[in-house]
């Protein structure tokens, strides 16, 4: 048996028998095949001593259990990792940051305890997949969307809790910004509710985030402070329709205009949908054009000059801006012809639309659409590293690195020229089978430029990935670009390059970890975030 | 689980039943463990591996084997309960490993006799 860091066999032993009372035996996970099935999947570091791999498993099916399990971890000073369903695939799967935590696995506890039509919100437990919280909508015939991260089967607190987002209408594609009230268990076994949930015999703890006095629960957001073990959710009216909209420009510049546009129709709430930025002269429908391959593969690259003229005459734009709007079918088409109107302030640019969709969409409409983007949770978006025809060879996993960039014209423009002019270094010149960048907009006022790295189960090919990703973490950081998220691996990376005024913040962070956690049972390292007895030293 | 029924339409067919695991032909348990089975497979499975666009197994599998053997898992009459298990707890490719708190080993029994039984009868 494997044992958790700085604990002996016989304080292991004892914790385990006490941890089986608590929840039964058969929920208490040591042998070695059992631990195994915690492994993170998608890791960087897998079969390589380094890989993060836990102790053991302890998967509790109530508040009560959680209680106990955490209390006893406490007593013996016993790490533990908290996961929900475990599928942040990318971001760690079900392994811990810390080897040889005891991985505490929420996933039995999986009841979606209210979901209230006329308010419009949800209360669920951590163990609740989007699956499961869209059937349970989807059964009783309630009028109210989710909205999903692209895997449907995580899990709708954890996601939120580790930052996600979906592609629905703003707020509510802001997963943890959507949230309204937390249960959570602390490192000492106590039992707190935020907001209006203090409140004995509240009536209102879904509907109002803020209750009295200092609000905590961004303390539980990609951090290590507790156990969140209920969570509320603002949930979206089943809107009446949907329409979208594309813009197009054929010059590089015009980049500018059209996010200014973009950012306009936002801000004054006139587009609320998932927007998207495509540089189809390149990415799109260019990819495709034999002159623009052979344009790009100029020694030194294409110029912009050189692709807007192709562009041009070839009638493929250089970049587009796409709006969907939900909404009342009568308000959506008037602010679709608002948004039409800013766009065509753009000399030479163009706009087209989609088919306006009434919901609910038939079933052969859904069959065709990108799912989530109507709350429809799946797994389809596994098919970008599966198998297929055009990807003989298939990854095992990835990793995202997502910096979060200004939303700008002027920004996207300076990360592409950023992006060429370091790849050549960061990959010494070999192809890593990067994807991207991607330019996402799940939040309102920012950008999120993505690059996918592909994994496998060549320990040589993930050095070298590991290398690059951290490259790629540092030399965003010296622009101010920083991830908001990101892969146990490179927690302390990211960490790193949130140093004002001499890493304050993490100081900061510190401090709370120890007043609430003092013997860092809880997620040690999840975030940069250290208990004092494994903190490095730094300068 | 599948959002619009999109589940290959199959019947237990418990007179075919000859798996590992669901050897009692038209007994109650045999019975109970199919059922079991299929609701692990439309829970965990189907949202990957049913037929139709936007699953990435049924891609996978298509690409690799080209319709010999089949794409679609309740079409494989090659699984072995022993395969089925050995995917479900190690993964392949992008498909992760599943622990005992999402599949338990009653449940991966009744999968694999559901995927075996179903495929046979097709």
């Amino acid at each position: 048996m494997k044992l958790p860091p700085g604990i002996n066999a016989a304080d292991f032993q004892d914790a385990v028998r006490r941890w089986q009372a608590a929840v039964g035996a058969e929920w208490v996970f040591t042998t070695d095949d059992d631990v195994a099935l915690y492994r993170d999947a998608y890791s960087p570091f897998w079969g390589e001593d380094e890989e993060r791999v836990a102790s053991a498993a302890v998967a509790p099916a109530t508040v009560e259990q959680v209680q106990a399990v955490v209390r006893i971890a406490n007593e013996r000073g016993i790490a533990l990792y908290l996961i929900s369903t475990g599928k942040n695939l990318g971001y760690g799967g079900s392994a811990p940051v810390l080897s040889g935590s005891v991985v505490l696995d929420l996933k039995r506890m999986n009841r979606v305890l209210e979901v209230n039509e006329p308010n419009a919100f949800a209360l669920v437990e951590p163990g609740v997949s989007y699956f499961d919280l869209y059937r349970h909508i989807e059964e009783r015939g309630l009028k109210v969307w989710i909205d999903t991260p692209d895997p449907g089967w995580g899990s709708v607190v954890g996601n939120a809790l580790d930052g996600g987002a979906g592609w629905t209408a703003s707020p509510f594609r802001d997963h943890f910004g959507s949230h309204c009230g937390m249960e959570v268990v602390l490192a000492n076994g106590d039992l707190v509710r935020t907001g209006m949930g203090a409140m004995p015999n509240s009536k209102s703890w879904r509907q109002h985030k803020w209750g009295y006095g200092p609000w905590v629960d961004g303390l539980f957001r990609q951090s290590n402070m507790g156990v969140v073990t209920k969570m509320g959710f603002w949930l979206m009216p089943r809107p009446q329709a949907y329409l979208s909209g594309t813009a197009g420009v054929y010059r590089s510049a015009d980049i500018v205009a059209l996010i200014d546009t973009l950012n306009l129709l936002e801000n004054e709430q006139v587009v609320n949908g998932s927007t998207s930025v495509g540089n189809p002269i390149v990415g799109g429908p260019g990819a495709a054009d034999a002159d623009i391959a052979a344009l790009l593969r100029r020694p030194g690259g294409a110029t912009p000059d050189a692709l807007e003229a192709l562009a041009v005459a070839k009638r493929i734009p250089y970049w587009t801006c796409t709006v969907p709007i939900y909404g009342p079918e009568k308000v959506v088409r008037a602010k679709m012809d608002y948004a039409r109107e800013k766009f065509a302030a753009i000399a030479g640019s163009t706009f087209t639309e989609t088919d306006l969709l009434r919901i609910p969409l038939t079933p052969e409409q859904l069959e065709r659409a990108h799912k989530v983007d109507f709350g429809v949770p799946n797994l389809a978006t596994f098919s970008i590293g599966a198998r297929s025809a055009f990807n003989p060879n298939p990854t095992n996993g990835h990793l995202w690195f997502s910096p979060i960039v200004p939303r700008s014209g002027a920004a996207i423009l300076e990360f592409q020229r950023f992006y060429a002019e370091n790849l050549q270094n960061v990959t010494g010149g070999e192809n890593l089978g990067f994807l991207g960048p991607i330019a996402l907009t799940n939040w309102e006022r920012s950008l999120v430029l993505m690059i996918m790295f592909p994994i496998s189960r060549d320990p040589k090919q993930n050095r070298k990935i590991r290398d690059a990703f951290r490259r790629w973490v540092q030399l965003a950081g010296e622009r101010g670009w920083g991830e908001y998220r990101t892969a146990p691996a490179f927690m302390d990376d990211v960490a790193d390059t949130y140093s004002f005024n001499n890493g304050a913040l993490r100081r900061l962070h510190e401090t709370i970890k120890d007043a609430l956690d003092p013997k860092g049972i809880l997620s040690a390292g999840r975030y940069g975030v250290w208990p004092k007895h494994l903190r490095k030293a730094r300068p | 689980m599948t959002m619009r029924g999109r589940l290959i339409a199959t019947g237990l067919a418990l007179a075919a039943v000859s798996a590992p695991h669901a050897q009692e032909q038209s007994s109650a348990p045999a019975q109970t463990q199919l059922a079991r089975g299929q609701q692990v497979f439309t829970y965990w499975c189907a949202t990957c591996h049913s037929a139709g666009p936007g699953m990435p197994g049924t891609q996978a599998l298509q690409a690799k084997y080209h319709g010999n053997p089949p794409a679609l898992l309740l079409q494989r009459t090659d699984l072995t309960p022993q395969l089925i298990a050995y995917f479900v707890r190690n993964g392949v490719s992008v498909m992760p490993l599943f622990r005992k708190t999402e599949i338990s080993a009653a449940d991966l029994d009744a999968l694999a006799a559901y995927i075996v039984v179903t495929a046979r009868t097709h």
